[in-house]
């Protein structure tokens, strides 16, 4: 029974529990519950995946509907692989906000705080195993609702107007999605992926398909802040509270790079997007850009959380220069990188956070000295900035370091010395900040304070990402294998496609 | 002219897309730009529903005599995209009201702040 149904939980699972906790009302009970709940769904997916590499595609019709009437979730190695961070991150974030939402969320909203993180992780799974895309849209409504939620939380009123701006981006971003995608219904009359992939196929450059093709493209860019669609990112991440930082900076657009692949590789094909309308040049165009420009602001924010917000848009620009490659290394980068980045981020973003909890404040300034004061969350939160600037032994170095080999596989040796060069920022702005933490002495004003180690209960999970940046790092058999599958997967399902070509099977919906 | 009059629904959804995207980059005040959001999305949900008219057919329910429906699948999506439209416009209003409360204007160029303006 459950096995049956295991592709359905990490999406339901959630979804129940998030009433629940908030029925709950009390703040431990609600918090024990959806960490819970977001266990069970990392130990369901942690399984989907294993499925899934052994397997291949598992599919699941919701209701009992065939595909491609019904609604069909699908699993690969390549969301499974997305999924299973997704909710690992999503549960140890949890664990961490217990003491973390204490300092910057109001008493009266925490289980209201737990639940929308358990509809946000719902909505995030649902983004990733559904196969059908009018559900994807709704799966991403659901999760950018309470994305909006939770950023307005934060007891900063700075977080009202950075959660309002989201929330007119993020609509426009969704809304475009929608138009894409009723275009491409209004051309093929399906609205399943892998309907759609076959009968678009059979469509040579129809003006429909590709302005469905540019609404989605732009859509999915502003949802994953890609430059120059990354405005809403910085204040979003700034005045949110820290766990939902630490949460957002390391799922949401992750999610929505998946998304971007899927509509990418899977749903359009790579011949159709990269050969006949030229998007390899302009997403790595902008991806470089986005990898310096904001590479560049993140040096000069006096906010950690700011510096830690570009970081992350320079950091997805790595993501899309990867896929930009069109090669299965240059995909297999950006999908390590997903995982890796999540990883990263989730440490660096559970430090600052710390540092909020002891000392009120996120300003460089406010790190001066921490070094001896909080050694452990300094610690971690250096082996994470490590990572980000791609020290071997750490797990940035093993996506750099794919994104390098997938760049001179081509011989696109200006690529490789771009990435490498970008690197050198984040020396900088990690730098500034450690600066701050070891070489700098605590001001004689705030020594009188008592500045201690956070509670284990938020210095567990942060540790347990840095263990794992540094594991993923040296043992890369994981990470590798599960991307590469994915990658392998996601270029193999384009060529039969291709081979495959349904003839006489384009049903058209007269409009 | 029949390139006017063949797609007049489509024109329709440009002008109230163009319309409500305006709206939201250029109005000063929250409200509006929650209106101009508004406008946008139903233009998409009018491209919806125009698209699944079939020439000649009626209202898609079984009756003896009648051969050809229009299509009932697009009217079903979007109304699943109305409840998403007015759970988004919710969230907008009441995010409204916090920061009508803790700024004490909903004007974007009142803030005194330049950084907090939207």
């Amino acid at each position: 029974m459950l096995e049956q149904h295991l592709t359905a939980l990490p999406i339901i699972l959630p979804l129940i529990a998030a009433p629940i906790a908030l029925i709950l009302g009390r703040s431990v009970l609600s918090w024990g519950f959806a960490t819970l709940a977001s266990g069970l769904a990392f130990l369901f997916s942690w399984q989907l995946l294993s499925a899934a590499l052994s397997e291949g595609v598992i599919s699941y019709a919701v209701g009992g509907w065939a595909p491609p009437w019904g609604i069909e979730l699908r699993v690969d190695a390549a969301n499974a692989f997305v999924l299973l961070a997704v909710t690992a991150i999503s549960t140890l974030v949890l664990v961490y906000s217990k003491d973390s939402i204490e300092k910057e969320v109001k008493a009266a909203n925490h289980s209201l705080f737990y639940t929308a993180h358990l509809l946000c992780l719902a909505g995030l799974s649902g983004i990733l195993i559904t196969g059908d895309a009018f559900n994807l849209f709704v799966f991403l409504e659901i999760s950018s609702l309470a994305t909006y939620t939770l950023v307005s939380l934060a007891s900063d009123r700075r977080c009202l107007t950075a959660a309002f701006r989201y929330l007119v981006m993020g609509t426009i971003g969704a809304t475009f999605i929608l138009i894409g995608v009723g275009l491409l219904y209004m051309k093929t009359g399906t609205l399943n992926m892998m309907d759609l992939a076959v009968r678009i196929d059979a469509y040579d450059s129809s003006r429909t398909i590709n302005t469905g093709l540019a609404f989605i493209m732009v859509g999915v860019s502003i949802k994953l802040a890609l430059f120059p669609l990354h405005m809403w990112l910085p204040p979003a991440y700034t005045h949110a509270p820290s766990a939902v930082t630490a949460f957002l900076a390391s799922t949401a657009t992750k999610v929505a790079v998946y998304v971007m692949i899927r509509f990418i590789f899977t749903v359009f094909g790579i011949d159709h997007v990269f050969v006949d309308m030229g998007m390899g040049l302009i997403l790595m165009a902008l991806a470089v850009v986005a990898i310096f420009k904001c590479s560049y602001m993140a040096t000069v924010q006096s906010n950690v959380k700011t510096v830690l917000a570009y970081s992350s848009v320079a950091q997805i620009g790595y993501m899309i220069l990867g896929l930009s490659l069109v090669s299965v290394t240059g995909l297999m980068a950006s999908m390590i990188h997903i995982f890796n980045h999540a990883l990263m981020k989730g440490a660096l973003f559970m430090a600052v956070g710390a540092v909020f909890y002891r000392v009120g404040s996120v300003d460089i300034k406010a790190f001066a000295g921490l070094g001896r004061k909080m050694p452990l969350t300094m610690a971690a939160f250096t082996i994470a900035g490590l990572s980000i600037i791609g020290v071997p032994l750490t797990a940035g170095f093993v996506s750099k370091w794919y994104l390098v080999t997938a760049a001179l596989e081509q011989g696109n040796w200006t690529v490789a010395a771009l990435v490498l060069i970008g690197s050198l920022f984040a020396i900088v702005y990690i730098g500034r900040i450690l600066e701050a933490a070891y070489f700098q002495k605590l001001p004689e004003s705030r020594s009188s304070e008592n500045i201690k180690e956070i509670s284990w209960l938020m210095l567990v999970p942060m540790w347990v990402l840095v263990i794992a940046n540094i594991y993923f790092g040296v043992d890369t058999s994981l990470t590798t294998e599960a991307a590469n599958s994915a990658s392998e997967w996601l270029f193999q399902t384009n060529n039969i496609l291709e081979n495959n070509m349904v003839e006489g099977n384009s049903q058209e919906v007269s409009s | 002219m029949s390139f006017i009059l063949d797609y007049y629904n489509y024109w329709v959804v440009v002008f109230l897309m163009m319309a409500g995207f305006y709206i939201v980059i250029s109005a000063n005040n929250l409200v509006k730009k929650i209106v101009g959001l508004n406008i946008f999305q139903t233009s998409v949900f009018m491209l919806y529903i125009s698209m699944g008219k079939v020439t000649g057919g009626t209202a898609p329910i079984v009756v003896e005599g009648v051969t050809q429906y229009s299509n009932p699948l697009p009217h079903v999506l979007i109304l699943t995209a109305i409840v998403v439209g007015v759970a988004t416009t919710a969230v907008g209003l009441s995010l409204i009201v916090r920061i009508k409360r803790a700024y004490g204007t909903v004007e974007e160029n009142e803030f005194e702040n330049k950084d907090d303006a939207i």
